[in-house]
């Protein structure tokens, strides 16, 4: 009983969330009135194994409720009681209820008990209209609960283990002996059924035991103490009361329990206020991966060994400068694969991302009234973990969005010759360096009148402006536009297709929509495949070396002077051909020294973010190459004008900028220069 | 049965020292001695150049590899509002382990004038500071600790490196 179990805590954690997220998908698989045994079979398995689990980490409230789940499933696989839509709706709501209970106690928060006895009430509900038993228990439930806040004196145990108790290993002294820890005890035993001793089985337990356990004992401790043995013993827990009129009856003790649980909780909550615990998350890996991380691993023992044996020998010849070189090209390769291999772990399948949808399609065709079905392809496409993690609600947010406006309504359909159920497609492929997302449906389509108007509306445009259909459909992304008639539930609420794509832009990635009127909408993200790596272009400023990503380049270029215009003596553009692009000194805005204040010396990098340009002023451009982001945040903390940092071939740290907020930077100094100058024509 | 009598009485031995005798990793800085829990001194080692961070404030020298992470360096007389001194030879950084809320722990280093002593003191012996005025802001210190007939000042570097800047509560920044 010594072992700490709490440090398997997060992996419980972990698994009952897989758990539910299995129940989920099952559940929406289930067909109601003629279910699949092995549907059922699963979705109970997981339920059975939240229940256990939640039952030994003493997450009595999870155990409980899952327990009514567990019983209306064990009927519906028994065949005892039919698959009702309305049953499969409630779990659903269940699974919800169970996973913001396990999420509330991960984080040491409170519980919603309203929605959660809510729930509870419905699954009981859902049991007794189909075999009558709980409602009279429904009613003991109330008439017991003002008893329960009573303080209880002590607890009556009797505990009668069965014969073979003693084989698995649990000894009833231990179990005592904890007891006597808890409080004041007195014990009698019973030795009934004790036979002569010349017949007694050493292995087999013959005593039963009354105990009384007199102090403010909590039921939880002392239900902690027979936890291991509880379904191989007689146990009887009754507590003692002032008017010890009526033993309390098991609901009495459940609401009980509810409320230590509570006490404990705020009580966890108010230690935690001072420092809650850091997040760690966790990926599971293949062992594929694993073992070929293994075998690089090895390969680069071998390479090192290869090495130091030339590093050893007494005599440095031509020839043991070729094996040298031999072996660091080999080093080289085996580095390289290592590198990627690692990367590998960091990817996970795209259905962790997409296993959301199916429960959301059922959710918002019933809220919508339409008929929808969803098709998922490409489901075990890799993509970075962090990557997924960050895609999720943009997702969430387009795929609303074309069950929103996209697919109309069954009637609609049916007049413009469609079938009357929409289809909405989600596929995934790798092209190139990047992955790809489609999000396809067949409704109506954009409709360009009406996105114009709003946009002419709106200001976006002007009424003069020609433009194509691809300029049109583009609007969309515009911020704080949406065409919905309605601001309905779903979407629609101004925070719209802008926030998506400035998501998706902040990832490094594009999106775009194509769209046919009447026929349907694509809309296509692309993304690249990690976050963790970037190719970038370097850059040295002073002494100081920067990395622009070479993504957001569009043009390196030496200054001629002729083309600087300067604007109202505060800023300066640069003409590159047709555009006007405003001069960004980096020194000035970073603060630093550089080589030169005069910009006709330097190097103008242009760079370009979110559809705007800006021109970058550095000394020297120093070389391309892969740079490993590593993060500011982990020991400092996010910083204006920098995405991360890096370490250099010589182990230097180079900075990697972030070119939106370089823009920011430089807006703003631009309206503090104009601010002050402002001022000083008031001055004078 | 004697082996693990053996064992729980080593193991209360244990115990028993870490509820009274702490160490601490003393560091000078300007004729001051200030301590640190050297459970928190992940490595000590001379000063190098850093990368300096833009906008940042002077005490924030910038941030250096630690194999593989990147670490940020506290000028801890810039910190303290001291006067600047020259780096030289005795120049130390002190990497440590800082606990923040919401956060999981950050390593950070500090520069100071150069290392001192490892002390054991007594949990009894370290005192509360009272308000005299030492060069650093009282705000950060744990408490005053008597070792050989000196004062060291124990050092609070969870508060101290989390204050203003280093905060991990971005400021809302209007860039």
């Amino acid at each position: 009983m010594s072992i700490d179990i709490s440090q398997f805590l997060d992996t419980f954690y972990e698994e009952s969330f897989e758990g539910l997220d299995i129940m989920e998908s099952e559940l929406l698989n289930l067909d109601v009135g003629e279910a699949d045994e092995e549907v059922i079979n699963t979705i109970f398995r997981a339920a059975h194994s939240i229940k256990g689990g939640s039952g030994t980490f003493g997450l009595n409230a999870v155990a409980d409720y899952t327990h009514v789940m567990e019983t209306l499933l064990d009927e519906m696989r028994a065949g005892q009681r039919e698959v009702t839509q309305n049953a499969v709706d409630v779990l659903l709501r269940s699974v919800d209820v169970l996973r913001s209970m396990l999420l509330s106690l991960k984080d040491n928060e409170d519980l919603d008990h309203d929605t959660i006895a809510k729930t509870h009430r419905e699954l009981k509900v859902l049991l007794s209209g189909g075999n009558s038993p709980t409602e009279s228990t429904a009613t003991a439930n109330t008439a017991t609960e003002s008893t329960a806040e009573e303080k209880v004196l002590g607890w009556t145990i009797t505990f009668k283990p069965n014969a073979d108790m003693l084989q698995t290993g649990n000894d009833p002294v231990r179990i005592i002996r904890e007891l006597d820890s808890l409080g004041d005890i007195s014990i009698e035993v019973n030795t009934e059924q004790l036979p002569e001793l010349e017949l007694i089985d050493p292995e087999l337990s013959y005593l039963s035991w009354t105990i009384k356990v007199s102090g403010d004992v909590a039921e939880d401790d002392i239900k902690e103490c027979f936890e291991w043995v509880e379904d191989e013993c007689e146990l009887s827990i009754i507590a003692d009361k002032p008017e010890a009129t009526t033993p309390a009856s098991v609901p009495a003790a459940q609401e009980r329990r509810e409320g230590d649980r509570r006490q404990s909780d705020r009580r966890t909550s108010a230690k935690s206020s001072s420092k809650k615990p850091a997040e760690s998350s966790s990926i599971r890996v293949n062992i594929d991966k694993v073992d070929d991380l293994i075998n690089m691993v090895g390969e680069l023992v071998i390479t090192q060994s290869m090495l130091s044996q030339i590093g050893d020998s007494e005599e440095f010849d031509s020839a043991a400068l070729e094996r040298l070189n031999d072996g660091l090209t080999q080093l080289e390769q085996h580095t390289r694969e290592l590198q990627e291999s690692v990367m590998r772990i960091r990817m996970m399948p795209i259905s962790f991302a997409f296993q959301r949808f199916p429960r959301l399609v059922h959710d918002l065709s019933s809220q919508l009234d339409k008929k929808i079905e969803l098709v998922l392809t490409g489901e075990s496409t890799e993509l970075d973990k962090t990557v997924m993690e960050k895609i999720g609600d943009p997702l969430v947010h387009l795929v609303r969005n074309s069950l929103d406006h996209g697919i109309e309504t069954p009637q609609v359909r049916l007049d413009n010759g469609k079938s009357e159920t929409g289809t909405i497609e989600l596929n995934a492929f790798h092209q190139g360096g990047n992955i790809v997302i489609e999000i396809k449906d067949d409704g109506a389509g954009l409709n360009h009148e009406r996105i114009l108007a709003k946009a002419i509306d709106s200001g976006v445009i002007k009424k003069e402006d020609k433009l194509t259909p691809e300029q049109v459909n583009d609007l969309i992304f515009a911020p704080g536009f949406s065409t919905a008639e309605v601001v309905s539930d779903v979407s629609g609420r101004g925070v719209g297709m802008d926030v998506v794509r400035r998501n998706i832009r902040a990832l490094g990635g594009t999106v775009e929509v194509q769209s046919e009127a009447g026929v349907g909408s694509v809309f296509t993200i692309r993304l690249p495949l990690t976050l963790a790596i970037l190719d970038g272009q370097l850059v040295r400023v002073g002494k100081e070396t920067y990395i622009v990503p070479l993504i957001s380049i569009i043009e390196s270029l030496q200054i001629n002077p002729e083309m600087i215009n300067s604007v109202t003596g505060a800023a300066d553009v640069y003409k590159l051909r047709d555009d006007y692009i405003p001069i960004v000194r980096l020194y000035d805005i970073f603060g630093i020294e550089a080589d030169t204040t005069d910009i006709t010396d330097g190097l103008l990098v242009v760079v370009e973010n979110e559809g705007k340009k800006i021109a970058i002023c550095v000394d020297e451009l120093l070389g391309q190459q892969q740079v490993v982001i590593k993060s500011l945040e982990t020991n400092l903390k996010q910083i204006d004008g920098l995405s991360g940092a890096t370490i250099l071939g010589n182990g230097t740290v180079a900075l990697i900028l972030d070119i939106n907020g370089v823009m920011h930077l430089y807006q703003h100094s631009r309206k503090l220069s104009t601010v002050t100058s402002h001022q000083k024509i008031i001055a004078a | 049965m004697a082996e693990a009598a053996q064992q729980s009485i080593e193991l209360t031995d244990i115990s028993n020292a870490e509820d009274d005798i702490n160490e601490f990793l003393t560091f000078m800085l300007a004729g001051e001695e200030y301590g640190v829990d050297i459970l928190r001194v992940l490595e000590i080692k001379g000063w190098d150049d850093v990368t300096s961070l833009p906008n940042m404030p002077e005490y924030i020298r910038g941030v250096i590899n630690l194999r593989g992470t990147i670490v940020p360096i506290i000028d801890l007389r810039r910190r303290f509002e001291l006067d600047v001194l020259e780096y030289g030879p005795t120049t130390v950084v002190i990497v440590l382990r800082v606990q923040s809320e919401g956060h999981t722990d950050r390593t950070m280093g500090i520069v100071v004038d150069g290392v001192s002593d490892v002390y054991q003191v007594k949990a009894e012996n370290v005192k509360k500071s009272p308000d005299f005025g030492t060069a650093v802001d009282t705000e950060f210190v744990k408490g005053m600790a008597a070792v050989e007939e000196k004062m060291v000042v124990i050092l609070d570097i969870d508060h101290m490196l989390n204050s203003n800047e280093l905060s991990t509560v971005d400021s809302l920044s209007d860039g």
